[in-house]
């Protein structure tokens, strides 16, 4: 699968997850959000752009554990738990907000 | 002029599929309803659309399966049946012995939850019967379609692929089978058999390459891992103040727990995850997780691959001989624990360097509960007070294992250490539970979400139960024993206007009640 966007095509898995980290930018990332039907704030993209460190430092997204532990050490306990996660990313923290920031789909039993 | 569209590949006809977002969610009416038989045969087929992706040319490769169909499929296809057969008397006996009684029809999750008879495991079981007629009965190739036989056309395998991914190998049907005939079984082999002819599932050969390339489902790489555990480690000294270790390739630890990488990814999982370390940590025992083996679950079952089940198999016995553990422990996964209790022995066995007067493997549950009973380890019960609590028994656990040694161990165990856990337990409508529960919707490598439809339809008697018992109890806490059932529930319960929080693990509770710091 693939999308086009401003003139350029991105191959996708049949989920639509980004096959290329690389390909990935703030634009493209508004897109994909856009036909998430999520509307990007400033507090969104504090989570991509978590996510984003995270794997290019472990080839993985982090457990939303950890997500929501660093969002409270970076932003305070308004934003480090599950309920404020669950509230920018309604489809589940873990799998639209890694497909927004242009991840692979997590696998396994989770 | 516009081209004429071009015509579908076979391959295209098999993959596909309709992805509805917005199908309607089963009600729940107070009862498990059993579909009336005119309604379902107008609803004959109305799933057939339902499939799974299909693995790609380079995710087959990974798992030694051929890249896509191949050009003699049929042939290859009855080939690979025959091979079966000789090699699986079982599978030859359950296509032999149906009398067509009727007892399966109404008791698959999938066909109560989407009313579509060919969810009726004896009709699904037909799907393979009729090739097997055609192609391997006197009668069959002499009265063809008379005497029910009928050619793997590409309908037919259309049909396999659709059908054959709507049932989660729970076993529910075989119990009121009088004949046991075992459809898991038959399902297995369907998908070895379209597995062969480069017909394969994404979900599950893509999960299995990763098992292969980095060493669990989740792909999760061992520096990953042990950041994880790290955190965690913080976390639960944070929280309760006592320095409790998650410790990774320790040579020489008594223990060696291997547990689904869910575990140590997604919630609740990794609260029972928690659960565990607490129990080693006051029991004082030590333990250690590994990389090698860093994956309990293993897919190589659902697929009926012998070759792939001892693949994965193999990296608990390599992690044996390099941590020279004394005992073997599971943690909690479902289908892990078949494969486990089941075939471990024979794939990986005998596991004659571990210490003899210790069950190998021994599941989670019972190595606590045996502490708990010994008073090894102390649980607050108040401390889950804010719980009334049910406890859902996993289908390969309750039909395709045992704990114990005792008959119905897994029942009795698993019920035994939540009540120590907690002050408020009841039990769900006895025909839904023990041998008779229903599998969560998502088991048998169903458990992804271009298929959500069916998971949710699957889910509906067990929402049904858990409902009854919501309102008439208070429940709003459901145990379970097994990562697919956990992430099953978390997705699915909200669907059913039920909190995702009411899913969460055995060892959640434990966790949260174990007393930890100096024994008394």
């Amino acid at each position: 699968m693939s999308f086009e966007f401003e003139g350029k095509t991105y191959e996708t898995d049949d989920d639509g997850y980004l096959l290329d980290l690389d390909s990935w930018n703030r634009e493209v990332a508004g897109h994909i959000a856009e036909m998430e039907g999520v509307e990007m704030t400033d507090a969104h993209w504090e989570v991509v752009d978590f996510l984003r460190n995270y794997y290019q430092e472990y080839s993985i997204a982090p457990a939303i554990k950890i997500l929501i532990k660093e969002m409270k050490k970076m932003f305070g306990p308004d934003k480090g738990n599950s309920a404020y996660l669950y509230n920018l990313y309604p489809a589940g923290p873990a799998l639209q907000a890694c497909k927004i920031a242009g991840l692979p789909k997590p696998t396994g039993c989770v | 002029m516009a081209e004429p569209p071009a015509e579908k590949t076979a391959v295209e006809t098999v993959a596909e599929s309709v992805i509805n977002k917005n199908f309607k969610v089963p009600e729940l009416i107070g009862e498990i309803n059993v579909p009336r038989v005119e309604d379902g045969y107008r609803r004959k087929g109305v799933t057939s659309a339902i499939k799974p992706h299909m693995a790609k040319p380079a995710v087959q490769a990974k798992v030694g399966f051929p890249e896509t169909l191949v050009d003699n499929w049929e042939e290859a296809a009855v080939k690979r049946l025959g091979e079966l057969l000789e090699k699986y008397k079982s599978l030859q006996v359950y296509l032999d012995i149906c009398v067509r009684c009727g007892s399966c029809t109404d008791k698959c999750q999938f066909f109560i939850g989407s009313n579509d008879p060919n969810n009726m495991p004896v009709a699904r079981a037909e799907l393979l019967r009729r090739v097997y007629k055609k192609y391997f009965t006197t009668e069959g190739k002499i009265f063809g379609k008379l005497a029910g036989a009928h050619r793997l056309d590409l309908n037919l395998l259309s049909d396999w692929y659709a059908y054959f991914h709507q049932c989660s190998q729970c076993r529910r049907c075989s119990v009121f089978c009088p004949y046991g005939i075992d459809t898991a079984e038959i399902s297995m082999a369907a998908r070895e058999i379209m597995d062969s002819i480069g017909i394969g599932q994404k979900y599950v050969n893509e999960i299995l390459g990763k098992v292969h390339e980095i060493g669990n489902n989740l792909g999760m790489n061992p520096k990953a891992l042990a950041a994880t555990l790290e955190s965690t480690e913080e976390d639960i000294e944070e929280e309760d103040g006592v320095p409790v270790k998650l410790p990774l390739d320790q040579e020489g630890a008594d223990v060696l727990l291997v547990t689904p990488s869910a575990d140590f990814f997604a919630s609740p999982h990794i609260e029972s995850l928690i659960g565990y370390a607490k129990v080693f940590h006051q029991a004082g025992i030590s333990w250690t997780l590994s990389t090698a083996a860093s994956e309990a679950g293993n897919f190589g079952m659902f697929i009926g691959s012998y070759t792939q089940l001892e693949k994965v198999a193999a990296r608990v016995r390599n992690a044996i001989g390099e941590l020279k553990p004394k005992r073997l422990v599971v943690g909690e996964c479902g289908h892990a624990w078949r494969v486990a209790y089941s075939f471990w022995n024979t794939l990986i066995g005998p596991f004659d360097t571990l210490d003899p007067r210790y069950p190998a493997p021994q599941h989670i549950v019972e190595f606590t509960l045996d502490l708990v009973r010994r008073g090894a380890i102390k649980l607050d019960k108040s401390a889950n007070d804010e719980f009334t609590v049910t406890f859902h028994d996993s289908c390969n656990v309750a039909r395709g294992s045992r704990m114990g040694d005792r008959p119905g161990g897994q029942f009795t165990m698993p019920r035994e250490l939540i009540k120590a856990s907690c002050n408020k337990y009841v039990d769900m409508d006895p025909s839904t539970t023990m041998e008779k529960t229903f599998c969560c919707g998502g088991g048998g490598g169903l458990l992804t979400d271009e298929i959500l439809e069916i998971r949710v339809a699957g889910a509906m008697p067990r929402m049904q139960a858990l409902h009854a018992v919501m309102e008439s109890d208070g429940v709003n806490f459901m145990a379970l024993i097994c990562a697919i059932c956990k992430a099953q529930f978390t997705k699915v319960l909200p669907k059913y206007g039920i909190p995702m929080t009411v899913a969460g693990g055995v060892h959640q509770l434990v966790g949260r009640a174990i007393e930890l710091g100096a024994k008394e």
